[in-house]
């Protein structure tokens, strides 16, 4: 067991997310920043799409109540147990008694803290992931608080194995301060006046600080629409950019809406997506730059195949 | 039924039967869901249908996008707009205007109506439920009548709250739970549509026939 002492921001439980559901409009949640998510679980030997503990914009400080191995990984935080400081993307031990604190360090948004054996906590709709907007799933379907209490599941390996396992560079994403995303062309982009689509590829946005796990807003030269920026309802996905008639898009994130009625002018690429998700809002700039469906999918499975040798040969 | 099948960005392919708010079209709609599901494809994750388009997740590391546009292509020649079943009922209480409803006033001086006249055009209407969506439960239901057809917000509300009665172009929808929204809020009923603790967590399935009755108008 895991207990929280202390916490701010947005810290929440996710796995991989709520899939099936979303013919019902129950959206998919899990997290924000999936490789990190992936890697923080492989590291202390669970499945990647084992619950964990995801921080945004905040910190969190935790007791271990058993004998645990724990792992870090994402951007924008520094990792402490008992007195020792830990770089994310690396496992490591921790006795009962002991205290690990998550602390904002640096750029970045989210942090993903992974315990051998997972969080054991009952799934709601097939998934443990927490959905705030629906208040289900997770911890009572709110943000972590004081006095919560973790229960961990039984490890895949034995905890002797498993500290001191690190992640390498090279299957960690790219992040940087200033992002070129690329994107697909979405399904309305010819809703958009040629001064729009251009605009939208060649100027630089700003992530809003009216942004959170259901969508990013960006402000940067308005998309002028050549046609209405209303359509019928129709399916929606991560990734995608909806354009409102006031012309400033809006990224869907992790709890995203599973249909939209506004005009989609593109799509991030789910390689790129964590990239998006740890800029600093009100700060960071972005650009984007058209791919196709294919070169998308094979940045995807040559990120995927990096991951598969993600733990350093010691 | 030729469908036009365009990618929504690297790991979903929509596929769109029409433009338009149609039952015939969102039967076949309907139709080519329960054709892909029953198939069965390896790479699939789950399939969105909506008023004239079917949504497929797809795992990328499993299924091409060619692939599964043929695969759709194909099923869509096979997908007839057959009704299946007798529609449900569902009777939905409204308390109509006032902090319940704060858009029907805008809403009645936008379509040069008094507040009486729209409260008894949504009332009146049997609505059918074409699709769910945006959040759990949601039910997109239509078609208005005409003298109702409103535009969105051009900036959605940061919070709605659960039990809106909105409307939205030739649409009449539910918030099932407390969210940011773009439509116009113009009632408020006490139904939950959406419990997820339950064995049944949805009030309402695509399909079903809805009525709104009067409970109470508040100035």
């Amino acid at each position: 067991m895991l207990e929280v002492t202390d916490v701010g921001g947005l810290a929440t439980i996710q796995d991989s997310g709520r899939s099936g559901w979303r013919r019902f409009g129950v959206p998919l949640s899990g997290p924000m920043d999936a490789p990190a998510f992936q890697a923080a679980n492989l590291l202390v030997g669970n499945p990647s799409d084992t619950a964990a503990l995801e921080i945004g914009a905040g910190e969190i400080e935790l007791r271990a109540n058993q004998d645990c191995v724990i792992a870090a990984a994402g951007a924008g935080y520094s990792l402490s147990v008992y007195t020792w400081e830990f770089p994310l993307w690396d496992s490591c031990f921790v006795r009962a008694g002991w205290t690990i604190r998550l602390r904002k360090n640096g750029w970045g948004m989210w942090a993903y803290l992974a315990v051998a054996g997972g969080f054991d906590i009952p799934p709601i709709l097939d998934s443990c992931s927490t959905y705030l907007r629906g208040h289900f799933g997770g911890i009572d379907g709110r943000l972590l608080q004081s006095g919560d209490q973790l229960p961990i599941g039984t490890p895949q390996l034995p905890l002797v194995d498993l500290p001191a396992r690190t992640w390498v560079a090279e299957a960690r994403p790219a992040y940087r301060e200033s992002a070129t995303l690329e994107v697909i062309p979405g399904p309305q982009i010819h809703h958009f006046t040629e001064e729009g689509i251009q605009a939208f590829l060649s100027s630089s946005y700003r992530v809003s600080i009216a942004s959170d796990r259901m969508g990013y807003r960006l402000e940067g030269a308005p998309l002028m629409h050549s046609e209405s920026a209303n359509l019928i309802s129709e399916g929606m996905n991560i990734g995608a950019i909806q354009v409102p008639a006031d012309g400033q898009p809006i990224v869907m994130m992790a709890d995203c809406a599973t249909t939209g009625g506004y005009s989609k002018i593109a799509s991030i690429i789910r390689a790129d997506l964590p990239l998006l998700a740890q800029c600093t809002p009100g700060k960071d700039p972005v650009r984007f730059r058209e791919t196709t469906v294919q070169a998308a999918q094979e940045k995807y499975r040559v990120m995927m195949k990096k991951m598969k040798h993600g733990i350093a040969d010691l | 039924m030729r469908p036009t099948i365009v990618p929504l960005g690297d790991s979903a392919l929509l596929v769109r039967l029409g433009n338009e708010i149609d039952l015939e079209i969102n039967q076949c709609v309907h139709a080519l869901d329960a054709l892909l599901r029953a198939d069965a494809v390896e790479g699939v994750i789950e399939t969105v249908p909506a008023y004239a388009t079917l949504l497929v997740h797809y795992d990328p590391l499993v299924v091409t996008y060619e692939k599964l546009s043929d695969w759709a292509n194909a099923a869509a020649d096979r997908a007839e707009s057959t009704a299946t079943r007798r529609p449900r009922q569902i009777e939905v209480p409204v308390r109509y205007g006032g902090a319940s409803g704060p858009d029907l006033e805008w809403v009645a001086a936008h379509q040069r109506l008094s507040i009486a006249d729209v409260i008894h055009l949504h009332a009146s209407q049997r609505c059918t439920v074409y699709m769910m969506g945006f959040t759990p439960g949601f039910p997109y239901m239509g078609k208005l009548h005409p003298l109702l057809v409103t535009p969105r917000l051009d900036t959605p509300r940061t919070l709605v709250r659960a039990g809106s009665v909105a409307i939205a172009g030739e649409q009449t929808g539910i918030y099932p739970v407390d969210s940011p929204g773009g439509w116009r809020l113009i009632g408020w009923t006490p139904l939950h549509l959406f419990d997820p603790a339950s064995n049944m967590p949805f009030l309402f399935a695509p399909g079903d026939e809805v009525r709104f009755a009067i409970e109470a108008i508040d100035a």
